[in-house]
């Protein structure tokens, strides 16, 4: 083998800004081994956890173990995973279940999804060590159709681990058996709440129904179920490895671990970063996503997806764990964290957010179902200049009429979008309705789409590409002119005119 | 396999195959192929790259798909990793790139360095 010339930097991902500040627990092996290949997550200690569990512990040593580790639920509860198990584990039944819960729904959010195509054995080996656990025989994954990729490479890793005695009977030649089955999502977001999800499972449709009793009690076929996030199991294995006290050594003192976090929106690297919880939110989006990009002036961050809320730039010293997001009025969530720069408008984010509510609202709950068609009805009212600021009072009225009548958590949460920016924004709500104005220049009906006489070159490139035939002039002789009226603010004329003649404003 | 012993000693020997200890193998390449790489082009830079190995008979490079390594922005993403255990990143990979990059640094042992992913510190 020649010597291979290094230039005297060495140019590996894990020297850049963007991976210095991460810890990777759950992403581990994403980016590193072959996902199709067991025998590589094997060389990665892979199943030794399960290995260690089913010949060295008892199912309340391995309880102990994730209690101490406090590891909590990574889907957005932050229930402690230990205290679930052990539910579970004190509850007397001829079956128990495990589920993975890989119903991902919130917009901009793709952790799950990456753990499941980098490293689906880490899940695997988790649920089984949860079956243990527990005393369960048997897990489903529910995921979501729209990952098929997700979906193959669990199908494939699946049959991988039961080839090789590591998933099915008598696992590793003990007599503990454990399988598992892929039950495919149809996409609905409501499928992400437990008791919604187990429905969904059993064939009917996919309603939450009150709690208690808890599916630790009573969930798949009326049997104690556990149901965890993704990435909540995918830290199962190396808790299990390098014991509790190594995991709870890392973290905040209620937030222990890591936090997988999918960045987007208005940000120079947007990916997936997993960080130790209390890294504040300003080391995750100038340290390690490097900021706005075209020196903007970054203006909020959302988190928590639809549930969530939006930060602002004085509570970006945040240290971010489960307890400080909730007390800031956002919340953890699944982890999607979604960056906003001057070019956002706040209402339009939160008409975004309620858009997608009342597309996903299973209609149980009245105040869910109606209420938020009523919020999105007047959100879009602002949007197009045609609120009034008793809709603000109203708005702010219906949201907590709705968080407390509703009886899941995608109700109870589904106004926080808006509390938030009314929190945060309130002045941008009242420039919208009093002034007709959109300072972010994102309400279409609020802009006006203007050319420039002076500027214009008279050539009728705009009035040729218009859609509308709004555009007026004489070809090397009359200026164009825009018919406010027949104009669509689709922005057409602004992109094709290469003199920058038309404004928007 | 049938007990812990198996698991351990397949373990091992895995292990050493990752840092390609006993294997033919001189060179491992790892293309990031989560749904976010293809989406960017991984797939092309991987046919790419396979049917030219294949063509040219290369029987020491281990060519592998893998999940997603982080940056969504830089995808297409190409690590190579050699026996030393030294590792350089290719960031925005096309099919043109990658045989510049087989040509360059796996068989003429030169990084490619206006590919790499820069320094930033």
């Amino acid at each position: 083998m020649r010597e291979l010339n290094m230039p005297s930097v060495e140019y590996t991902l894990e020297n850049t800004d963007f991976y210095k500040k991460q810890k990777r627990i759950a992403l581990r092996n994403c980016g590193v081994i072959d996902p199709e290949d067991i025998t590589e997550y094997i060389g990665r200690d892979g199943y030794l956890a399960l290995a260690k569990c089913i010949s060295e512990m008892t199912p309340l040593k391995v309880i102990q173990e994730i209690s101490d580790s406090m590891l909590r639920g990574r889907g957005g509860g932050g229930f402690p995973t230990g205290r679930k198990w052990k539910f579970a584990y004190d509850q007397v039944s001829d079956e128990k279940y495990v589920i993975c819960n890989a119903d991902e729904g919130d917009p901009g959010a793709f952790m799950d999804r990456s753990i499941l195509e980098g490293d689906p054995h880490s899940v695997l080996e988790a649920m089984a060590i949860a079956g243990y656990a527990i005393g369960s025989n048997y897990g489903y994954i529910y995921i979501r159709a729209e990952y098929p990729l997700a979906v193959e490479r669990l199908e494939k890793a699946i049959k991988q681990a039961k080839d090789l005695c590591l998933l099915g009977e008598n696992i590793l030649g003990t007599t503990f058996n454990f399988d598992i089955e892929i039950r495919l999502g149809a996409g609905a977001f409501v499928c992400g709440e437990e008791t919604a999800l187990i429905a969904s499972i059993m064939g009917k449709r996919g309603t939450p129904i009150p709690r208690p009793p808890f599916p630790a009690v009573s969930g798949v076929w009326g049997r104690p179920t556990i149901v965890n996030n993704v990435e909540t199991l995918a830290n199962i294995p190396q808790i299990i490895l390098k014991g509790a006290s190594w995991f709870n050594q890392i973290g905040t003192e209620h937030s222990k671990g890591t936090k997988v976090f999918a960045l987007g929106g208005k940000i120079h690297n947007t990916g997936l970063v997993e960080i130790p919880m209390g890294t504040s939110l300003r080391e995750v989006i100038y340290d390690i996503g490097g900021g706005c990009p075209n020196e903007k002036k970054f203006k909020a961050v959302q988190t928590g997806g639809p549930s969530g809320g939006c930060l602002t730039e004085a509570e970006l010293d945040t240290p971010i764990d489960f307890d400080t997001l909730v007390a800031k009025g956002s919340m953890m969530g699944s982890g999607g964290m979604i960056v906003m720069d001057e070019d956002s408008c706040m209402v339009d984010v939160a008409r975004f957010y309620m858009e997608f509510i009342v597309g996903e609202s299973c209609g149980k709950c009245t105040p869910c179902r109606i209420g938020t068609k009523r919020l999105l009805e007047m959100l879009e009212a602002i949007c197009k200049g045609e609120g009034n600021m008793e809709m603000l009072e109203k708005m702010e009225e219906l949201c907590y009429q709705i968080k407390e009548s509703s009886l899941c958590a995608l109700g109870q949460s589904a106004p926080n979008p808006i509390l938030s920016t009314l929190k945060h924004f309130k002045q941008e709500y009242i420039t919208h309705i009093q002034d007709h104005t959109c300072l972010a220049k994102v309400c279409k009906s609020l802009l006006e789409y203007r050319i420039d006489i002076e500027k214009c070159k008279k050539c009728g490139v705009c009035a040729r590409e218009c859609p509308t035939s709004a555009i007026q002039g004489v070809l090397g002789k009359v200026a164009y002119t825009i018919d406010q009226v027949l104009c669509i603010k689709c922005g057409t004329c602004k992109n094709v005119c290469r003199f920058q003649a038309v404004s928007r404003g | 396999m049938k007990s812990i012993t198996d698991l351990k000693r397949m373990q091992e020997s895995s292990s050493k195959h990752l840092h390609l200890q006993n294997t033919p193998y001189k060179y491992r390449i790892l293309i990031g192929m989560a749904t976010c790489g293809i989406a960017a082009g991984a797939k092309k830079v991987m046919d790419t790259l396979q049917e030219e190995i294949y063509a040219k008979g290369y029987k020491d490079i281990k060519v592998i798909s893998t999940g997603c390594i982080g940056m969504c922005t830089l995808e297409p993403i190409l690590e190579v990793l050699d026996k030393c255990g030294q590792k350089v990143t290719y960031i925005q990979v096309d099919p043109d790139k990658v045989l510049e990059i087989l040509e360059k640094h796996i068989l003429g042992g030169n990084v490619v360095e206006e590919y790499t992913i820069e320094k930033r510190s």
